[in-house]
């Protein structure tokens, strides 16, 4: 039955070994050039180079290989779940084969594991193996830019790719019992697969392992921007913010990234000559005189007015909650991440056995 | 009687419709056995519960000695050829008999590559590019040369032209004579079962209208016509299967065990044609008699 599985899959291998050999040979190429640049320009650059525009050249250098390498591996679990899971059952239904496959003497869950088996296994693997180029290929770039945790990112490296194949392959292979036609099948895989993908990225995925919290006072945005993310000193360089809230002095949340209300903004408000900070309350300090004006120097507001404002947010008792996912917990995501669309897709070859028995005698 | 099929009043059920019900039937062994019946008798539903393909909703039936399906050594002794024989579109005819010696643990490779060669079937053509004729001997040589002890062969030259019908009969004919298989086909084309079959069965709305040795029931079964007469006044050992009657004339078709002594018949022998349509539209007859018709209202 193995050989039989194998045979029947042999067009779908070839294609796939093709993408992984192309994929291997031209991070063969340009990986080591990549890498060399990074170790001798980008990692000793020290304080008397112009750090910023070296990593810039850096991070432009092979530019469209990066745009081309990076959604491989978004793609390709849902491929492997369309092309390979999909038609494993329904094809065999809609073309009447399964006649013919069924009455050889091989029961039919000896069919289904050996072909489910061997296929998954194999999807698994070319996940893995492009995974583990592509990591090495963009570790450089990946030092620089720090965004290894960012869902972008964290969903192409490592061993995630290998949990998502399984999960998309089981999925395919269930639409396929339970649809029984190969082309619908397909749909419905890629649009199930990317929602629940996607979903799982956004709502479930920084919070796999509970986040750090830390909370500081709120600072005002300067004239050069955003402030710094408060509590700088524990937030770290490639740790990933999963939220930022603003809470007034009992601790409810009246706003979110460093500003309060719906717009986010920080507001005062002269009422009878009384500034208040809009949305928590009335100032308890004292504000400097408004003679020319909000507008100072530069169209900006004075700096004794900001003094005043950021002293009146502080005595309010308004502050900012922020919750990470430190850079170290990498792994251990990574890990959990994998392990539970491993188990999912187990569970879903657990239903497509089961409905195959059901609903196909 | 060693028997290769038997059911129990065997039902299938899709949804909520009935393909096959309180089907109960006896098959013995070395026959080639035709199945005839009206489409939607349940035909198809019963082969593809002999081989395994379907599991009965209610009922019992038991393949020889064993449940259909259910062991790689059960599924090894049915041989088992779809309706319209399907193949793999993008295997070759040798892939396909690759696939019959990695999966079945008796299989004649030596046999497959004869008949392969007699037919003039290229190894490397696609299964695709076969013609039907081709795809059904194809087919047959797969179920054959797993040398099972029965082969099942649903409605197998329904869509082959008149030639190609012939050769594949042939070619199954000569199995039969090689091993001794026993056959059972299902057909609608009697002409077609009366060329190969020693034993009939008749399936009209799951049930068995009629089923023997063909021999047997075409010596049993005789059309008399004479003059006019009321049926029921015919000897008790003659059953009237069907009677048509015009002012003065009767015509009958009668079983009979014994030889029909009344001079005032004129007595010719039934062809299977004649027998299958008779039982065919009695079974009808009484599927309408059984509903209510229509009454006037005064």
């Amino acid at each position: 039955m193995i050989r039989f599985a194998w045979l029947q899959a042999r067009t779908q291998t070839a294609a796939a070994v093709a993408v992984l050999a192309a994929a291997a040979v031209l991070a063969a190429v340009t990986g080591p050039r990549l890498l060399h640049f990074y170790d001798t320009v980008v990692a000793t650059c020290g304080p008397h180079n112009d750090c910023a525009s070296v990593t810039t050249t850096f991070l432009s250098s092979y530019r469209l290989l990066q745009v081309i390498l990076q959604p491989t591996l978004l793609v390709l679990p849902a491929l492997i779940g369309a092309f390979w899971g999909a038609p494993l059952v329904a094809r065999e239904l809609e073309t009447g084969t399964f006649r013919l496959a069924w009455t050889q003497s091989v029961t039919r869950q000896r069919w289904l594991a050996v072909k489910f088996a061997l296929a998954g296994l194999a999807g698994m693997a070319i996940a893995g193996l492009l995974s583990l180029i592509l990591t090495w290929w963009f570790s450089s770039i990946d030092q620089v830019q720090l965004n290894r945790l960012t869902p972008g990112v964290f969903g192409v490296r490592g061993i995630t790719p290998i949990g998502y194949a399984a999960f998309a392959f089981a999925l395919g292979v269930t639409a396929g019992v339970l649809i029984r036609r190969t082309i619908p099948a397909m749909a419905a895989t890629l649009v199930v697969f990317t929602g629940i993908r996607l979903a799982f990225s956004v709502w479930v995925e920084p919070y796999l392992i509970a986040p750090l919290r830390v909370t500081a006072a709120l600072v005002m945005p300067t004239a050069n921007g955003p402030a710094a993310t408060p509590g700088a000193s524990a937030i770290k360089a490639g740790d990933l913010v999963v939220s930022e809230q603003v809470i007034n002095a009992a601790g409810r949340v009246i706003g979110a990234n460093g500003g309060i209300g719906p717009n986010g903004e920080i507001g005062i408000q002269v009422t009878h000559g009384t500034p208040s900070l809009r949305g928590v309350g009335a100032c308890p300090n004292k504000f400097p005189p408004l003679g020319g004006g909000l507008r100072g120097s530069g169209g900006q507001p004075p700096a004794d007015f900001n003094a005043a404002v950021q002293e009146c947010i502080n005595r309010l008792g308004v502050r900012e909650v922020v919750t990470y996912q430190p850079l170290s917990r990498y792994w251990p995501l990574q890990w959990d991440e994998t392990l539970i669309f491993t188990g999912l897709a187990i569970v879903l070859a657990g239903l497509s056995f089961w409905q195959f028995r059901r609903r196909l005698t | 009687m060693n028997a290769i099929v038997e059911t129990g009043a065997v039902g299938k059920k899709y949804g909520r419709q009935w393909a096959l019900r309180d089907c109960t039937l006896t098959i013995p062994a070395g026959k080639v056995v035709g199945l005839v019946g009206p489409n939607g008798a349940g035909k198809t539903t019963l082969l593809q519960l002999a081989a395994g393909l379907l599991t009965p909703t209610s009922g019992t039936i038991t393949v020889l000695g064993g449940q259909p399906g259910t062991s790689p050594a059960q599924l090894a002794k049915v041989g088992f050829v779809a309706q319209d024989a399907p193949a793999y579109a993008r295997l070759s005819v040798a892939a396909h008999l690759r696939m019959g010696d990695w999966l079945n643990p008796d299989w004649d490779g030596e046999l497959a590559g004869h008949r392969i060669e007699r037919l003039g079937l290229d190894p490397r053509q696609r299964a695709g590019s076969l013609s039907g004729g081709q795809r059904a001997q194809l087919a047959l040589t797969i179920a054959v040369a797993k040398r099972p002890e029965l082969i099942l062969l649903d409605e197998p030259v329904a869509s082959l032209d008149p030639l190609a019908r012939r050769e594949f009969l042939q070619s199954l004919m000569e199995v039969v004579a090689e091993h001794g298989t026993s056959v059972m086909l299902s057909s609608h084309l009697i002409a077609d079962l009366e060329r190969v079959c020693d034993y009939l069965v008749v399936l009209v709305a799951s049930r068995v209208q009629l089923a023997g040795e063909v021999s047997e029931l075409l010596a049993s079964h005789h059309r008399l016509s004479g003059p006019r007469r009321d049926p029921g006044t015919l000897p008790a050992n003659q059953e009237v299967i069907e009677a048509s009657h015009t002012d003065r004339q009767s015509t009958l078709l009668i079983r009979s065990d014994g030889p029909v002594l009344d001079p005032a018949w004129t007595i010719r022998p039934v062809t299977m044609d004649d027998l299958v349509l008779a039982y065919m539209s009695r079974a009808r007859d009484a599927e309408t008699s059984r509903r209510p018709g229509l009454e006037v209202v005064r």
